[in-house]
């Protein structure tokens, strides 16, 4: 009866290592994501480094669906430029063009107005209530890159969570069953 | 070692790494043009010039832009983004910059143009400051290339001095 007990021990000491190396590799895979999301954030500084389009306000330059790279620099804020913003009360930022700029002299503070290019008036309708313009605090970032389509991916991830959970799962299960 | 899974995994990463390096390359390439756009612009008429009851200034302006931006456009560009701005600085703002006129011109075709117009923005300074202000026209253009980095640059074009008298 040794040696069935031997055995025994053998795979479960067996099994104990496979299933810890499995989860170092996953641990290893998520964690490496985060480094390099959290690196991208150091570079540019901006607290979110990719954005996705989600309307068509900005069309036809930004579709919905394409990927912009933020990079947020002490450099002032110029008439031209997209900016990528957030509104009191709003919970999805914006990104849009600045049409006026007003520098203050004594301490450089900005007001800001901004519009879609493809909207038909200026975005005062989209700030707060009584808000005419945007201060610096409001500004995440300026798009400085562009890759188009790739967005969709997380588009359809949020719209439709189920093809997440499938993704995720079926990903899970490549990284458990995989031997080496 | 050899199985399907394997193999699609090796040929989808190889496709995707072939396709990231060509979008780089596409947008690399954009910084070999050297672009020598030409802009002019002139005003017409001052509609009316008149203070707010808030003590703000506004004027209206009927302008003739003409521009040739033919030497902007690269086989990545997708769209040129052109302004006219109004850049001035008044003791309260160091710099005011007003987009008084906008467009996007889709293909190179379109890059030489001529238009006759009132300005498309309100032209507002925050003050009363714009009786007798010279300001700068400016031209602006913000390329959006079909992949990679965008570029932007301007002209500044000859000044313009308003009136000393609302009208």
């Amino acid at each position: 009866m040794d040696w069935i007990g031997e055995t025994v021990d053998s795979i479960k000491s067996l099994q104990i290592r496979q299933v810890l190396t499995q989860a170092v590799s996953l641990g290893m895979i998520v964690t490496s994501a985060l480094i390099i999301w959290k690196a991208l954030m150091c570079v540019t500084g901006s607290e979110s480094p990719v954005v996705v389009v989600l309307s068509g306000s900005m069309e036809p330059g930004f579709k919905r669906g394409d990927i912009l790279f933020l990079h947020m620099s002490k450099e002032p804020i110029r008439a031209g430029e997209i900016v990528v913003f957030n509104v009191d009360g709003r919970e999805i930022p914006i990104v849009h063009r600045v049409i006026k700029v007003h520098e203050r002299q004594d301490t450089g503070e900005v007001d800001v107005l901004t519009k879609g290019d493809n909207n038909y008036g200026d975005d005062r309708l989209l700030y707060a209530h009584g808000q005419l313009w945007l201060q610096r605090h409001h500004i995440m970032g300026r798009a400085v890159g562009f890759l188009p389509y790739v967005g969709w991916v997380t588009i359809i991830m949020t719209e439709k969570p189920i093809i997440k959970y499938i993704l995720i799962g079926a990903l899970g299960l490549l990284v458990i069953t995989s031997k080496d | 070692m050899h199985s399907f899974g394997y193999r699609a995994n090796a040929l989808l990463t190889f496709a995707v790494t072939i396709l990231a390096l060509m979008c780089a390359m596409a947008s690399i390439c954009d910084n070999l043009n050297h672009p020598t756009p030409t802009s002019q612009v002139q005003v017409l008429n001052i509609n009316w010039f008149q203070k707010q009851p808030n003590g703000n200034d506004e004027v209206s302006m009927t302008m003739n832009i003409s521009a040739d931006l033919q030497s902007l456009f690269t086989w990545n560009t997708k769209q040129v983004f052109v302004f006219l701005a109004a850049e001035y600085g008044t003791p309260k703002n160091s710099l005011n910059q007003i987009s008084l006129w906008d467009g996007i011109i889709p293909t190179k075709e379109h890059a030489k143009f001529w238009i006759h117009t009132s300005n498309k923005y309100r032209f507002i300074d925050q003050g009363s400051n714009l009786r007798g202000k010279e300001f700068n026209f400016t031209l602006h253009w913000h390329v959006m290339p079909k992949t990679g980095k965008m570029f932007a640059d301007k002209i500044v074009m000859s000044g313009y001095r308003l009136p000393q008298e609302y009208r």
